[in-house]
């Protein structure tokens, strides 16, 4: 074999320390580490860069970054990571964060950071529990969808209805860019890269809130194998979650190499209540008629 | 230098501003709105971060981050607000960053009233979050003494890595008083070794509070145990007035020491050989120069505007050696001296009164 014709192709982001993580096998925790490492490295912004990291299965995510990290109370990401921007304006920082941490106890901190048009970066994995207590049901949660806290499957009667925080905070006049992606599968993870990329970017550029949701699995809390994860969130997340960019400020498209040479999927309209798979129960009858 | 008239709410963010005040995160709460409205006008001219947040949670944490990143962070509030910053405190504790708060009290227990108390000496002294720690707590009695603790409550935030809480309440925020400002001070810029701003030409930094390893976690916890032993070896402040002949010995703090030092005018002016005691310093609790006081006295008066909080620190100090009594009034009802002064008397034997002076109460 002639070695000197030998490329690198495939090494482990710079961004990203050489120790193992503790995320189950199979979780797409990883995948998004590796994604937001790789724009870290790609834009060169390491080393100006501060991350604050949320509770949840992320918790650690300091552990394997190599930027500077903080760790913040469950739900307040946002606020902390306002506190770092505001004292150093020229440095890079973003927020780490779950649906539980972001969705549930941090609405209003994800809200207000979002409608002052904080100019921070929020990557928001959305896998549908609270992975780290151990599954339970999350704001983001698929009606009939099963969880230790809904066992016979969510009845949106009692429990409400899962809450899209990409279309939600896409109506405040904050946010800059505001697009959700899913990492299930390599064409879209590399899409997901693209936007994590250009959410950065738009920091960089001092054009205020950005936040990239994922749309993430937890095999051991789903009680699914890697792979039938991977199909759930194809089959039962997306209808409910569609992909798609909700808010794209003027300037960004330009800014970015996301548009327009490979188009982002738009925004579909949502099906609502299909949802039907080994983690869900028998979809709630009627709940949508009410 | 000359004397300007500042009402306590701006003496305190006048004299942050001038103590290196870089970063402050507030929200709305009566008595003490007008410090944030004050820092509203200040910051911006001087390019320093002034931001009204969502909620007191919010601000608390915006303080966190802040100070994280190495900035002279601050917020106030008053107790319902103050309430709500007690889980950020935990975390900064734990985390070893120092910020400064201010607590204006308010009546309690819920939304009470606007009205002064000192209701929330138990939260801000026993710590209000969860675990093991101490905050370090100043309670001004006057708004000088409240410009001149604030200007200086950065360095000493600093040099513990802890929290620096300027404990007072409405009166003291409501009131106008001559105040001699002290100087502008330019703010330090250095790298303690400890904070976040990228991790350029240095390995990466992280501020956490999670330690999952229960002796991992315990070794914080003595860590931050010997530096609270070390605040209480080294920080302890009170102030006290006419002690060293006197019987009776009136402890308070805060405006309720300015009541207690009038009616201790009166008391004297009977022949009444009574003093006061005023810890300046919450925690570290000046425990053992009350102690020593103890030995000389027969009796303590402890005057709060609560049902009795400090007064559970004061028995600990004298022990068995003198009887300590309390009074206190609930609710933002402030005493008047003569309350104050009754309850003296009554306190004392009757031979230490001059029963002929013509300012002798009738009772
Ligand atoms: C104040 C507070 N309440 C509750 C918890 C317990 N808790 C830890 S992680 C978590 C849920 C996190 O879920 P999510 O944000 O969806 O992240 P995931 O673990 O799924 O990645 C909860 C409720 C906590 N640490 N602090
Ligand atoms: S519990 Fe779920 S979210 Fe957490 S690491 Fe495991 S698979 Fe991932």
């Amino acid at each position: 074999m002639n070695t000197d014709t030998l490329q690198v192709v495939y090494e482990r982001p710079a961004a990203l320390l050489p120790v193992v993580t503790h995320y189950c096998p199979g979780c797409t925790h990883g995948v998004v580490h590796r994604l937001v490492a790789e724009v870290l490295d790609e834009l060169g912004i390491r080393d100006i860069t501060i991350g604050v990291a949320s509770v949840g299965c992320s918790v650690f995510a300091y552990n394997y970054f190599d930027c500077d990290f903080a760790q913040a109370p469950h739900g307040r990401a946002p606020a902390m990571a306002t506190g770092v921007k505001r004292v150093h304006p020229d440095r890079i920082v973003f927020t780490y964060q779950g649906d539980g941490d972001l969705a549930a106890i941090g609405t209003a901190e994800i809200v207000h950071a979002a409608t002052r048009g904080e100019n921070i970066t929020v990557i928001f994995v959305n896998n549908g529990v609270y992975g780290m207590t151990g599954g339970q049901m999350a704001p983001t949660t698929l009606p009939g969808m099963r969880t230790t806290s809904s066992p016979s499957g969510r009845d949106v009667g009692t429990m409400g209805y899962p809450v899209r925080m990409s279309e939600l905070l896409s109506q405040l006049d904050g946010p800059a860019y505001i697009v959700r992606r899913a990492v299930h599968e390599p064409g879209h993870i590399h899409r997901a890269r693209r936007a994590i990329k250009t959410a950065f970017q738009v920091q960089q550029h001092a054009m205020g809130f950005s936040m990239v949701e994922l749309l993430s699995t937890c095999p051991v809390n789903w009680n699914l194998t890697p792979s039938e994860s991977l199909k759930v969130v194809e089959e039962q997340m997306i209808p409910y979650f569609p992909l798609g960019d909700f808010k794209v400020a003027a300037g960004v498209k330009e800014l970015s190499d996301e548009h327009p040479s490979r188009q982002a999927q738009p925004a579909e309209t949502a099906v609502i209540g299909k949802a039907r798979s080994p983690i869900f129960g028998k979809a709630t009858a009627g709940v949508f008629g009410r | 230098m000359t004397k300007e008239l500042w009402k306590g709410n701006e003496a305190i963010a006048e004299a942050a501003v001038r103590g290196g005040l870089e970063a402050y995160f507030g929200y709305p709460i009566t008595p003490q709105t007008e410090l944030l409205e004050y820092l509203a006008k200040r910051m911006p001219g001087l390019k320093r971060v002034f931001l009204q947040a969502e909620s007191e949670l919010a601000a608390i944490n915006m303080v966190y981050g802040a100070a994280a990143g190495g900035a002279r962070a601050m917020t106030s509030s008053s107790s319902p607000g103050f309430s709500l910053m007690q889980e950020g405190l935990s975390y900064i504790a734990a985390s070893n960053v120092p910020c400064v708060l201010v607590d204006m009290m308010r009546g309690g227990p819920g939304l009470g009233n606007i009205l002064p108390t000192q209701g929330d000496y138990f939260q801000l002294t026993k710590g209000g979050g969860h675990g093991d720690y101490h905050p370090l707590v100043l309670a001004p009695a006057s708004v000088q003494e409240a410009a001149d603790l604030t200007y200086g409550a950065f360095e000493l935030a600093e040099r513990y890595r802890t929290i620096v809480i300027i404990a007072a309440d409405g009166n003291i925020g409501q009131m106008m008083e001559p105040v001699d400002m002290p100087p502008m001070r330019a703010i330090p810029r250095r790298d303690r070794g400890w904070e976040l701003s990228g991790a350029r030409n240095r390995p990466r930094r992280i501020i956490s509070s999670l330690y999952l390893q229960g002796e991992e976690l315990e070794r914080l916890n003595q860590r931050l145990q010997a530096t609270m032993a070390e605040i209480e070896t080294r920080e302890v402040r009170y102030a006290e007035s006419q002690t060293a002949d006197a019987d009776l010995l009136v402890v308070a703090f805060g405006s309720a020491a300015r009541i207690a030092q009038s009616a201790i005018k009166d008391a004297r002016a009977r022949g009444a050989k009574v003093g006061l005691f005023r810890p300046i310093t919450l925690w570290p609790f000046p425990t053992d120069r009350l102690r020593a006081l103890a030995q000389t006295i027969k009796q303590v008066l402890v005057v709060e505007l609560n049902a009795g909080q400090m007064v559970q620190d004061v028995r600990l100090a004298v022990g068995a050696a003198a009887s300590v009594e309390f009074f206190g009034r609930m609710g933002g009802v402030v005493p008047m001296p003569d309350e104050v002064l009754a309850r003296i008397v009554s306190a004392m034997p009757s031979a230490s009164f001059d029963r002929d002076h013509p300012w002798a109460i009738a009772r």
